[in-house]
């Protein structure tokens, strides 16, 4: 059992909770995650660990409250317990190669974000462009940026940067300079039409796939994915993945599989603490 | 007169007790016997829930039956058991009332017997063996229910004194995995006098005995005692920790650990890529069982979800099949089948469990094979296009292959589909381990006598080596690595002295 050392909202849905877990802080690289479960009756789920302090014995992590066991994750408070079990998945392949163009969306830049640091240390020039609805949305600017050469702001309703959908913003990029490889990470809708974009201007592609995942270890098959026509796990293949490759239609439908089981437990989680 | 505690069965056939009891009943009598009938929970009831369908036998019904045993001169059942157990001698101690004893002798050679007892498929194994089956002609004697009774008696009436363990020798063996494999290897190295650490991924442990047998085969306090127990003889257990993740080999051993079991099973749940198969509504059997028994996804008050499905398809005739379409039936299926590609005399899994399918309302829809999964419109299976088979003559090596009838498909309402049709290795231990010899589909090479693989110090057994098997298999490897890693680690001692 792992102990919650302090929980912060970075926007209203958003909250970030710091961990104690000394040995999976000890062993984490980018692009790892970690299956949490709350109390004897919990779910597990997977998360992305965005940061990890080896010598504080910290990881944190970074959840929006989209259905019943993130929402138990967001009301968690320093002291409460947790089960965390990890650093699961395969490590990002982090080398030189060039100019970065890392995209993240919603949620999906808390996972971004060790990646950014990761490639920005092996000295690669990074262009980080991040995308949320509106304003008050936007998490980790200040700390991507601090691993950034260059950083653009989308938002759907223009409240801040620029507005307009990731794929605007990438074009212009992607039209004016060559980018030597692309990692995208956010909602599956966001990260298909950021794929399909890189295609088209022949850059490498790498998507983070946050998919349904029950045991992490490979034992359950529920994260199964079709990449190059090929049934992948996202849990000991992945969870990153040749963007160009995977079946996003799929993923899609797949995501939605478990939606009225869940919004069913959600309501009623909700209505217990209204 | 025969309540003993020694551990020297051995020879015991020449007792005088034993040769006493032989002759106070004549052979004839004995086998004028009929054979014991467990008593079983309603299939009306018991598919309102999970409770456990066999119930057990009283003190006078295990008598009775062991009385049936002829206590043979050259017994063939204990050849059939894959651990050896004594079974003359622990029925003989069942006879004379002396059940501490048969407790005792069985765990010589089987740490679990209550586990055994009810998932060993013993009409393969003993008591195929058993002379009544071979020569008779009747009906075996019913080893497995006695060695369920002895068990649970032992637990019933709180006698139940952990094995003597010799004192600590300050040597740290990890097992990796709580399975059967790692719980019997850990039970015979306690009693070395080991230091020994359970490192489980999960946040339970049991391994499949947790999350794959379901509750009304293998009820989990069952699998709790065992684990108490053996904490009592000072195995420790490290639950969440997935070793060569959370920590690496080369940590243990720099924490002191010297030798390694990995008993990590087979985790990767095969399938059968034909079309639809990754539509919601098809998973695989390791899913769906995980999320009922590991997870408790059916009770309201647990957060995992689960597919509640009407017309639930199970493909597949393993146990596996069978405790997922029985598990379905349980959760309020309409109709839940097996679409089998081969008939009933095939079907692996045990017969027990078949007949209870069967008592319970389950369709068996034998050769039969799924060619694909057809959606609803909205992403999830509605339909299944089965293809009839039948059995071509017996090819070189004796077995009947399925071959697809012409023009024989047809569709099937179905609105969840669970996958069956086996598993392979976890690749998650073998693939941290760099330079540990595997075979092209991923099981762990070991020397067939120690377990040992070709990394010094390394033993494995259970499923991560045999790729899928039994449960009692699995315990023999385990005490097998067991009895390797003591040798291996004897034998170092002695060089560095």
């Amino acid at each position: 059992m792992n102990r919650v050392i302090a929980k912060e909202y970075l926007s209203p849905y958003v909250a970030q909770i710091i961990i104690h877990a000394p040995l999976i802080a000890r062993k984490r690289q980018a692009g790892h995650f970690v299956i949490i479960k709350i109390g004897e009756k919990g779910e597990r789920i997977p998360l992305t660990i965005a940061k990890a302090d080896a010598d504080k014995g910290t990881i944190t992590l970074i959840v929006q409250k989209v259905g019943l066991t993130s929402h138990k994750v967001a009301s968690l408070n320093a002291g409460d317990e947790i089960d965390v079990v990890g650093p699961l998945g395969n490590a990002t392949h982090i080398e030189k190669v060039g100019t970065v163009l890392c995209a993240g969306g919603g949620v999906g830049i808390a996972p971004l974000l060790p990646i950014v640091e990761a490639m920005k240390k092996a000295g690669n020039k990074i262009i980080s462009i991040l995308a949320a609805k509106s304003k008050d949305l936007l998490i980790l600017e200040n700390e991507i940026r601090s691993h950034s050469d260059e950083l653009i702001i989308m938002t759907d309703d223009g409240s801040f940067g620029q507005k307009g959908l990731i794929t605007a913003g990438m074009e212009e990029i992607l039209k004016a300079q060559k980018i030597d490889l692309c990692v995208t990470i956010g909602p599956t809708i966001m990260m298909k039409y950021a794929s399909l974009l890189t295609k088209k201007y022949n850059v490498p592609t790498i998507a983070s796939l946050n998919t349904i995942m029950v045991d992490g270890t490979g034992m359950c098959g529920a994260c199964r994915v079709t990449v190059g026509g090929q049934v992948k796990f996202a849990c000991v293949d992945g969870p990153e993945f040749n963007a160009h490759e995977v079946d996003f239609d799929e993923l899609l439908m797949r995501l939605g599989g478990y939606k009225n089981e869940e919004s069913q437990r959600y309501q009623k989680e909700l209505e217990k603490t209204r | 007169m025969v309540e003993q505690n020694d551990n020297s069965h051995r020879g015991l056939r020449e007792e005088a007790w034993r040769k006493e009891l032989k002759k106070s009943i004549p052979a004839r009598e004995r086998t004028a016997i009929d054979r014991v009938k467990m008593t079983e929970e309603d299939a009306a009831l018991r598919i309102k829930g999970h409770m456990e369908v066999n119930k057990g036998i009283t003190a006078e019904m295990a008598m009775q039956e062991a009385r049936r045993c002829l206590d043979c001169p050259d017994p063939q059942c204990i050849k059939g058991c894959p651990v050896g157990v004594d079974i003359p001698t622990f029925i003989k101690y069942i006879e004379a009332g002396a059940f501490a004893s048969a407790v005792a002798s069985i765990k010589e050679s089987n740490v679990f017997p209550s586990i055994c007892g009810r998932v060993c498929p013993q009409e393969i194994q003993c008591e195929a063996n058993c002379i009544y089956a071979k020569k008779l002609n009747k009906e075996p004697v019913a080893i497995g229910y006695l060695e369920r009774f002895v068990a649970d008696y032992e637990y019933m009436a709180s006698r139940v004194t952990p094995p003597e363990t010799a004192p600590s020798n300050h040597t740290r063996i990890a097992i990796i995995g709580s399975g059967p494999a790692g719980l019997a290897a850990a039970g015979d190295l306690v009693k070395h006098g080991y230091e020994v650490t359970v490192f489980e991924a999960l946040h339970e442990f049991g391994g499949v005995l947790r999350y794959g047998i379901p509750e009304f085969r293998l009820p989990k306090y069952i699998i709790d005692r065992e684990i108490k127990n053996l904490q009592k003889m000072g195995v420790k257990f490290e639950r969440n920790i997935i070793v060569g993740k959370t920590v690496t080999f080369s940590d243990l051993e720099d924490e002191g650990f010297r030798a390694f079991f990995v008993g990590s099973g087979a985790g990767l749940p095969n399938f059968m890529n034909i079309p639809g198969e990754n539509l919601n509504g098809v998973l695989s059997s390791n899913e769906y069982l995980t999320r009922v028994n590991l997870m408790g996804a059916d009770k309201p008050d647990h957060d995992t979800p689960v597919y509640f499905g009407k017309n639930v398809a199970v493909i597949g005739g393993g146990n596996t099949a069978m405790d997922s379409v029985r598990t379905a039936k349980r959760l309020g299926a309409d109709r839940a089948m097996i679409i089998y590609r081969r008939s009933f005399d095939e079907m692996p899994a045990r017969q027990e469990e078949i007949r209870h399918a069967l008592e319970e309302g389950i369709e068996f829809l034998n050769l039969h094979n799924p060619v694909e999964y057809i959606s609803n419109g909205n992403g999830h299976v509605s339909r299944i296009k089965v293809q009839r088979m039948m059995l071509s003559e017996p090819d070189a090596s004796g077995r009947k292959k399925p071959v697809p009838v012409e023009d024989s498909e047809y569709f099937i309402d179905a609105d969840l589909v669970i996958v069956s049709v086996g598993v392979s290795p976890n690749p998650l231990v073998p693939r941290s381990m760099p330079g540990l010899h595997v075979s092209p589909s991923g099981t762990i090479l070991v020397n067939a006598g120690e377990m040992n693989s070709n990394i010094e110090g390394v033993f494995a057994g259970g499923d991560i080596v045999r790729g899928g098997a039994t449960v009692i298999l699995a315990m023999g490897d385990g005490r097998r690595a067991a009895q390797g890693i003591h040798e291996y680690l004897q034998k170092k001692a002695k060089s560095v002295e």
